[in-house]
């Protein structure tokens, strides 16, 4: 199976790890991934500013770049930037030359652990970790892509994990994009609950599928001077691989028969 | 002063509220309590998704034929022998009400709560006229008017940012002398209230929703003073912004459902009534019974993008999921429309100058969205107010926005973004300085946490101000040098 990688542009400035470790599951999976080399951002940071005009360009780049080779599936680290992806099918479908491409864009594209668990049909990617942790939803991922089970899936059947949840899950994190430098002040206090909570749960780690929400929220904790280790999913489930213990939907479904 | 609450600018307010922390954890309180309640309520009545598909297709329904339904009510209304006013502006509302309550000669007011009554300064306005006195009847509101008419901070639970030992000095002040037990103060209120009711000569209700084919007013409530604002005063005002209105009781019933659940998290509130001019059989209810409908602004978004807002039931459902909410409270939008819903409306109402700031106070989180049970997609409408603002009206010449159009140069063009990724480490020295020890317990897997030394440009300012920025990754280690490299060896390998 092809699989091009949408790497992101956080991913491609500031977080190699994540890039790697979800090239290596998915090939681990069988996938032939692919990233294509003009790729630069979903469009975020402009268009959810209000600057629409200034965002096709950069809306046709993505979609040009990521549908040039010619994959399978197209598939990201990051929930919110997917969820961006998949929106063009509706932000462009008055756009003449762009319209069908943005829809074909849109059904191919997952996030990274929705493509797992969702496609691929994994519950149990074979990873291990000793560890207390605790998962950071993020809101994209949750409302917009409309993907709340599958991160939860998986990291439940990391082999010595152990998961404790997050209370006010549903409470943004307080990036939100530009809104994080440009309402700084009622940003610090999302984020500051974000942290309160993450240490209420006494978890050595924190694990999301939104590298933007873990460089906010482990900003943070580092400017408060608290300790934590952040982790993308991608990592955790590329930890200590053993693939005796794959497991697959239809192993657990045949079990239960 | 209309919907605005305030008159000092949006970062002011934001500052104030930052320092209550006692709003702050009450409102996180009543936010976390409702959760449970709402979802509770929402998941008993089953079928939820659908029965917001339904609620949108009423309401959407309405807004589409509004002239009609309202004309079809309007003549229902007269047809029984009440009237019916269309205000273009909140000064045309009041001017009316006034003028009837000069003609006659009314004394006493008794009002229950009304957000469109509050949204056209109705209280003040007629406590202009000599002799007459105006009392808030509804316990929350009423606490509103003893603490100095104090604005409202929510639009369902208007005293959100008061806690008990504040209202129990608001009522020792009329007297009272006992606990700050929420229910003995209630007692107290009621008792004060009912005497004022029985002399009431005018009263004043809003609306939840206009009945069209029946002319009816549907009321719902948890204490019962808008049905006793009905049925004791013998002059009857009811004003209602020209949205609120359905065809029928059948979808009255819909919506009513889905309001309490949204609203407070019951299955219906104790007080759901249908009234309106008393009929000859009825023993009570006013003689004389005047409809007010207010546009005030609200046909601005009839035809625009932002039509979907007059679709809104006022629940408060997305005021109580809101993370920016929680934090600033209702004073912090300053305006009585706060929340998601006030984002979006007060633009809408009152326009950019007073209320631009407030789309831009969202993380676009679009936990308003998913809760709206008549499906507005708020958060979608916060980015379409800063398209309005920015792409159209370009209100904004501020540093931020050359910069927000270099990075939609930059996010558009291939060769720029690689030039900037392969040198955004070299870059960032110029403004950052890598100091591993300087990150004291710091443990970041996946990237380099580092200090930033000031100066930084302005705009990340507002983000390194609070938090640390992970030191960008150096050309020879990035994530597409890794993946070339990866390949590479993949293929020496005789693989794939
Ligand atoms: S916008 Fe929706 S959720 Fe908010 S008050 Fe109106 S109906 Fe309720």
């Amino acid at each position: 199976m092809k699989v091009a990688i949408f790497s992101t542009c956080v991913v491609d400035l500031f977080f190699p790890k994540v890039g790697q470790a979800m090239t290596e599951v998915l090939e681990r999976f069988g996938c032939d991934c692919y990233l294509p080399e003009n790729q630069i951002c979903c469009g975020q940071p402009t268009y959810n500013s209000g600057y629409l005009k200034e965002t096709d360009k950069t809306l046709h780049n993505e979609i040009d770049s990521l549908l040039s080779v010619d994959a399978d599936y197209i598939v990201g680290p990051a929930g919110s930037c997917v969820a961006m992806l998949r929106s063009y099918k509706n932000s462009l479908k008055d756009d003449p030359e762009y319209a069908q491409k943005a829809a074909e864009l849109a059904d191919k594209s997952y996030e990274f652990s929705q493509f797992l668990y969702r496609v691929l049909g994994v519950v149990d990617a074979g990873a291990q970790l000793d560890a207390k942790a605790t998962y950071h939803r993020s809101c994209h991922m949750t409302r917009l892509l409309g993907e709340a089970t599958a991160p939860f899936v998986l990291l439940d059947h990391v082999k010595d994990l152990e998961m404790t949840p997050l209370p006010n899950i549903q409470n943004c994190c307080g990036f939100g994009g530009t809104f994080s430098a440009k309402e700084p002040e009622i940003s610090q206090t999302m984020v500051d609950e974000k942290v309160d909570s993450v240490l209420s749960t006494k978890a050595e780690i924190l694990i999301s599928a939104d590298p933007a929400c873990l460089m906010n929220i482990g900003g943070r904790f580092s400017r408060r001077g608290e300790k934590i280790k952040i982790m993308h999913i991608a990592e955790v489930l590329n930890s200590n691989v053993d693939v005796k213990r794959i497991k697959y939907k239809k192993d657990i479904e045949k079990v239960e028969q | 002063m209309g919907i605005a609450t305030s008159t000092k600018p949006f970062v002011e307010r934001v500052e104030e509220a930052k320092k209550d922390k006692f709003m702050q954890a009450s409102v996180a309180k009543a936010q976390d309590a409702q959760w449970d309640k709402r979802e509770a309520a929402r998941k008993e009545l089953g079928n939820w998704e659908q029965w917001r598909d339904l609620g949108e297709q009423i309401r959407q329904h309405v807004i589409k034929y509004l002239p009609d339904y309202l004309e079809e009510f309007a003549d229902n209304v007269e047809k029984k022998g009440g009237h019916v006013f269309f205000a273009k502006t909140d000064q045309e509302a009041t001017e009316y009400i006034k003028d009837l309550a000069v003609k006659k000669a009314v004394k006493k007011v008794v009002k229950s709560k009304s957000m469109v009554s509050t949204e056209i300064d109705l209280d003040k306005e007629l406590m202009k006229l000599p002799g007459v006195s105006v009392m808030e009847t509804d316990l929350a509101e009423f606490i509103l008017q003893e603490d100095n008419w104090d604005e409202p901070t929510h639009i369902v639970f208007p005293t959100l940012h008061k806690n008990r030992d504040q209202i129990q000095k608001v009522f020792e002040k009329l007297g009272y002398t006992g606990s700050n037990e929420p229910e003995k103060m209630a007692k107290f209120a009621r008792k004060y209230l009912r005497e004022y009711f029985l002399q009431a000569d005018m009263g004043v209700t809003g609306c939840n929703f206009a009945i069209a084919d029946s002319g009816m007013i549907n009321l719902v409530t948890n204490e019962g003073n808008a049905d006793l604002t009905m049925a004791i005063p013998k002059t009857q005002v009811v004003v209602m912004g020209m949205e609120r209105i359905v065809p029928s009781l059948k979808e009255a019933e819909v919506l009513d459902n889905m309001l309490s659940r949204s609203a407070v998290g019951q299955k219906l509130t104790s007080y759901c009534s249908f009234s309106g001019k008393r009929t000859d059989d009825e023993s009570d209810g006013p003689d004389d019974f005047h409809v007010v409908i207010i546009d005030n602004g609200r046909s601005n978004a009839l035809g625009t993008q932002f039509e979907s807002v007059l679709q809104c039931i006022r629940c408060g459902s997305c005021l109580n999921v809101c993370p920016v909410y929680r934090h600033i409270g209702g004073k912090g939008y300053g305006s009585i429309y706060p929340g998601p819903i006030g984002a979006v409306l007060s633009p809408v109402l009152d326009g950019y100058e007073e209320f631009g700031d407030l789309p831009y106070a969202s993380s676009l989180c679009a936990a308003c969205t998913e809760t709206c049970p008549v499906r507005i997609p708020l958060h979608e409408l916060l980015i379409e107010h800063r398209h309005v603002m920015m792409d159209k009206l370009h209100t904004d010449h501020s540093l931020t926005n050359t910069i927000m159009k270099t990075i939609g140069v930059g996010t558009g063009s291939p060769i720029l973004f690689k030039s900037a990724m392969f040198g955004a480490n070299t870059a960032s020295k110029v403004v950052s300085h890598h100091d591993h020890d300087s990150v004291a317990g710091f443990l970041y897997e996946t990237g380099r946490i580092g200090k930033l030394h000031k100066p930084v440009p302005k705009f990340a300012r507002g983000w390194t101000d609070i938090r640390d920025l992970p030191q960008p990754a150096k050309s020879h280690e990035n994530f597409r040098h890794w993946f070339k490299k990866h390949k590479q060896e993949q293929a020496a390998k005789g693989g794939k």
